[in-house]
């Protein structure tokens, strides 16, 4: 008779402390800065893609998760500076441990990681996530390739003033974060 | 020092060989051998970009130094490897042991990448880079060149497939030493000097090239990049899959790199019996005809209510394809003609349909131009090829002396005219070419023209040269018959008279890839597999036993030849035909071929792609391709040369599963439901040890003579050209020989065509209208590329090598 006193008691006492319960889906939590969640393919200010298509990501990812296909930019479609950017870009979530060695790999910082983490579906087909679902979204100053190199002559242009193309869009809302920002900040 | 000297002892050295000391290792070398090879016998890899073993030395790069001691005396700078040959008593430090060679080669790494453009991430050789591997393993870490690098704008297409980025080159000269002592064709050549110096092609020289494929390979940066493989993969996603080229009688050994069910490109594989490290662009590039969009996926039968052709399924096409040979077999009989681009695999299986399902003997390989003449000597001379006792690729390079007669190797067999020109350069080699002009394998083979009248070869035989008869006298010496040898009455005849007198060994050099196996299995109208003859009961008792069959089974008459069943069929004597992947302008007269499949003849086709014989079968069934079965060609030397599947999990089948499906839908049982088991019930037939057909003996024809009106049409194939299994590949085509008409001077004068750029040559059946070229062909000879023009010359003037032909200006608006 006791002991079932006791068990009340600890109900009772839980009441007076703090609730450990999430409220997800309703309140979503906002995970550390770092956090290993959906890659983000990144643009140049001018909305270029990064992206060369070199596949060192895929040739980094332990678990063979991605696929790359490069393509040739011409005059007429240009997607990135320079020669070559990643025509196809697959990323598979089924496969994917979020280790980060891809974003290590990447010689062009375009592929990196937000700390977007509702990857889960129903179905297999769906979890490969292509090339549309992984651009970074065009914010403002940038404009939907195919277009010519708005930023420089050439490619080299765009990596050397790399930094201060970066400071003189400081004052653009979107300089600061445009590589690391969860999703959500960058108007999705 | 006790210990060292027993062990000097205990080296011997054999005659023509030095001792030398490599990283503190005595090491007995031949004399002559490059330093640098001794020293991987040894296991010690030095690095290099310009040594390639198979081009004479340079020492380019400079990446090899070594430091070496002569007579206890150093030299006095770290020297190249790949340039200083071995000597008795030199002590030699490599990398591993001498602080200064290590200095020195990180030292001439950091020179190379000054002006390297380090854009690794976008280069094609990224990731199998010779650069790139020398860099991380024997350079510095970090380079001290801050300036501005020299740069060049990039890529420059140096022909449609070879892309040329000159800020990669480190200059080794690779490229323009095989251009010019491999293939002899120097369209790449170093320009300028110092800091400007680079690779470039001549201004006034187009690009011309069979072999420019090979520099892509070997070129050890990512400076020479092909147009097809432009960005597709990387090597660490490819899966690379032994193969052999289907393109040629060659049998070069290839390597089929593919990812995701797809081919992203062919490479040289080593053979040094046979391609040793090269390919021609044929092989290299022209792999996409197998993806092409009206490759056949499914079954089609011939509707009975639309006549139209629907999709069926296996179970449905096998089940009308079996009635209608049945039925076919019953009402006449049913010709075969399976092409001539088979595995041994494939071609036996249909030699054995034709013998058992359908019990005949007419069945044809040769999709070509073909004489009784041919068949005596592929029965007599050809079966039974083997490079133990014919001539191979190694004879070819060290014979005194090689005639060849109506072949045309560059175009023809470029293996083999690699071998050639290897030949000459190396051992000096004689080799006369019988033919019309002096083609640029003459003069690349360094060889004599004897010129003649097309279809006067043969009697050509009879008058040689006294010098050319001299030399073919002589030992080891080679006499090499092309093609269009069956397109000349007694060519055959002479040639083996010929051999038979000069002691010279004889080899015929097919153009197809699947004529030897056709022969060996059996796909002629004469023979049995192993070139058993069909009118020799012992042979037919032989196979029958075999194969399991009651005696007297096996037909015992001769079949009809390919102008047979076709004009049977075409008259209606022939009820059926099966054909395999047969193009019918290939074939001599594509108007007798068309007449026979329109005759309403029940025809099952087995094809990779639509064709004109599809559209006009009754049942078409679609088989494998080369990269998604198994099988084994047999190159024109006899050498079996098995490829394993590239493209696994296709559910693609090859001919032989089909043919053994459709006989047993028939009551027949082939075995050859794989393409291993069929070559385990062919080589249950064993060697043929019996009679062979007996040699032809045919007396050389009278050529027809130019005359006034006519002039005598000489022609082959040029090696890129309008054939289906170029399809799909823009930048091989854009390397094509341009399609010209050539006559000489005398003769366009004499047809009152010297003024006219585009000539018109023709026949009653139609004409073909190219540019003229003067070039040194006989009196009254026009030659003319047999497929490199929308109108071609089986198809459009019903001709042939030795036909009557017209010669007019084009200024009637004919065009071609």
């Amino acid at each position: 008779m006791f002991d079932a006193l006791k068990g009340f008691g600890v109900t009772f006492g839980t009441m007076f402390k703090k609730v450990v319960t999430e409220e997800y889906p309703e309140v979503k939590k906002i995970p550390a800065e770092r956090y290993h969640g959906r890659h983000q393919l990144n643009r140049h200010p001018d909305g270029l893609e990064k992206c060369v298509g070199c596949e060192l990501c895929a040739w980094a990812c332990p678990a063979d998760a991605i696929y790359v296909e490069g393509g040739d930019n011409t005059e007429k479609a240009r997607f990135s500076p320079g020669e070559r950017y990643g025509a196809i870009y697959q990323i598979n979530y089924l496969r994917c441990i979020g280790c980060g060695l891809c974003v290590e790999a990447c010689p062009t910082r375009s592929l990196t990681m937000t700390t977007e983490y509702e990857l889960a579906d129903d179905n297999r087909q769906d979890l490969i996530y292509t090339k549309e679902q992984l651009m970074a979204p065009l914010l403002s100053g940038m404009e939907q390739p195919p277009h010519p190199m708005r930023l420089g002559d050439n490619e080299q242009d765009y990596y050397v003033k790399g930094p201060e193309l970066a400071v003189s869009m400081e004052s653009a809302p979107f300089a600061d974060s445009m590589e690391t920002a969860p999703l959500k900040e960058q108007g999705k | 020092m006790t210990l060292a000297a027993d062990k000097n002892t205990d080296i011997v050295v054999p005659d023509g060989h030095v001792k030398l000391t490599i990283d503190g290792a005595e090491v007995v070398a031949p004399k002559g051998e490059l330093l640098i090879r001794t020293a991987e016998r040894l296991g010690t890899v030095i690095p290099r970009f310009c040594d390639h073993p198979l081009l004479e030395p340079a020492g380019a790069c400079r990446q090899c130094l070594v430091e070496v001691e002569m007579g206890g005396r150093p030299m006095p700078k770290p020297q190249a490897s790949c340039t200083l040959t071995v000597a008795d008593g030199m002590v030699v430090k490599t990398q591993l042991t001498s602080p200064v060679a290590d200095k020195a080669q990180a030292g001439v790494m950091e020179l190379l990448l000054i002006n390297h453009p380090l854009d690794c991430p976008i280069c094609d050789k990224g990731g199998e880079c010779p650069l790139q591997n020398q860099a991380l393993k024997h350079g510095r870490t970090d380079s001290r060149f801050t300036e501005t690098k020299r740069t060049f704008p990039k890529p420059i297409a140096v022909s449609s497939q070879v892309l040329l980025d000159r800020e990669r080159c480190v200059l080794c000269q690779r490229c323009t030493r095989f251009s010019e002592q491999i293939a002899g064709d120097p369209f790449i050549e170093l320009l300028e000097r110092g800091s400007q110096q680079q690779i470039g092609t001549a201004q006034d020289q187009p690009f011309q090239s069979y072999f420019s494929g090979n520099t892509i390979q070997i070129c050890p940066v990512g400076a020479l990049t092909s147009a097809a493989y432009r960005f597709r993969s990387r090597p660490f996603d490819l899966v690379s899959t032994p193969s052999v080229c289907e393109h040629c009688a060659g049998g070069c050994a290839t390597r089929t790199d593919w990812r995701r069910g797809k081919i992203t490109r062919r490479l040289a594989a080593e053979d040094p019996q046979v391609n040793e490290e090269w390919i021609c662009d044929k092989g290299r590039f022209a792999f996409t005809y197998t993806t092409e969009p009206d490759r056949l996926l499914r079954p089609r039968v011939r509707d009975a209510k639309t006549g139209e052709l629907r999709d069926a399924s296996w179970t449905e096409a096998l089940r009308v394809a079996a009635e209608g040979l049945t039925k076919a077999k019953e009402a006449g009989g049913v010709g075969v003609l399976p092409g001539g681009r088979l595995t041994v695999e494939d071609a036996y299986a249909y030699s054995k349909f034709a013998r058992v399902a359908l019990g005949t003997n007419d069945i044809d390989y040769r999709n070509r131009p073909s004489s009784a003449e041919e068949l005596a000597f592929l029965g007599s001379t050809v079966s039974g090829t083997n490079p133990e006792h014919g001539v191979t690729y190694g004879d070819i390079e060290k014979a005194p002396a090689v005639l060849l007669i109506a072949l045309e190797p560059e175009e023809e067999a470029p293996g083999v005219f690699l071998r050639l020109r290897k030949g000459n350069r190396k051992h000096g080699n004689r080799v006369f070419h019988m033919g019309q002009w002096t083609t640029p394998a003459v003069v690349k083979t360094n060889g004599t023209l004897i010129p003649c009248l097309p279809g006067e070869e043969a009697d050509m035989l009879g008058r040689l040269p006294s010098e050319v008869d001299e030399l073919l006298r002589r030992p080891d010496a080679v006499i090499l018959l092309g093609e269009r040898a069956a397109e000349i009455t007694g060519l055959f005849s002479t040639a083996r008279e010929l051999a038979a007198q000069t002691g010279a060994k004889l080899a015929w050099i097919p153009r197809r890839a699947g004529e030897l196996a056709a022969i060996e299995a059996g796909a002629l109208p004469t023979m049995l597999p192993g070139g058993r003859p069909v009118t020799d009961s012992v042979a037919r008792a032989e196979v029958e036993l075999a194969w399991g069959l009651e005696t007297g089974t096996l037909p015992t008459a001769e079949g009809r030849d390919l102008a047979g069943i076709l004009g049977a069929v075409a008259n209606g004597r022939l009820a059926g035909l099966v054909i395999g992947s047969v193009d019918v302008h290939d074939l001599p007269n594509p108007e007798l071929a068309e007449r026979a499949l329109d005759s309403g003849v029940f025809v099952v086709s087995l094809d990779l792609r639509e064709s004109s014989v599809t559209r006009r079968a009754d049942v078409v069934l679609p088989v494998a391709a080369i990269s998604e079965k198994a099988g084994t060609y047999i190159n024109w030397e006899g050498r079996r040369r098995p490829f394993p599947v590239v493209i696994t999990g296709t559910n693609r089948l090859p001919d032989c599963r089909v043919l053994d499906t459709l006989a047993v839908e028939m009551d027949a049982d082939l075995f050859t439901q794989t393409p291993a088991a069929a070559m385990a019930d062919l080589g249950r037939l064993g060697h043929h040890t019996g009679n062979r057909i007996p040699a032809p003996s045919v007396d050389a024809g009278r050529p027809n003579r130019p005359g006034q009106r006519h002039a005598v049409l000489a022609t082959w194939h040029q090696l890129i050209d309008h054939g289906s299994m170029q399809d799909g590949e823009p930048h091989l085509a854009g390397t094509a020989r341009p399609a010209v008409a050539r006559l000489s001077v005398d003769t366009a004068k004499a047809f009152g065509v010297a003024d006219a750029a585009l000539i018109t040559v023709g026949t009653d059946r139609g004409s073909v209208t190219l540019l003229a070229e003067f070039a040194d062909l006989p009196e009254g000879v026009v030659w003319l590329p047999s497929n490199s023009t929308p109108a071609t010359v089986r198809t459009s003037l019903g001709a042939g090598h030795g036909a009557l032909v017209t010669v007019t200006t084009a200024a009637n608006g004919a065009a071609s």
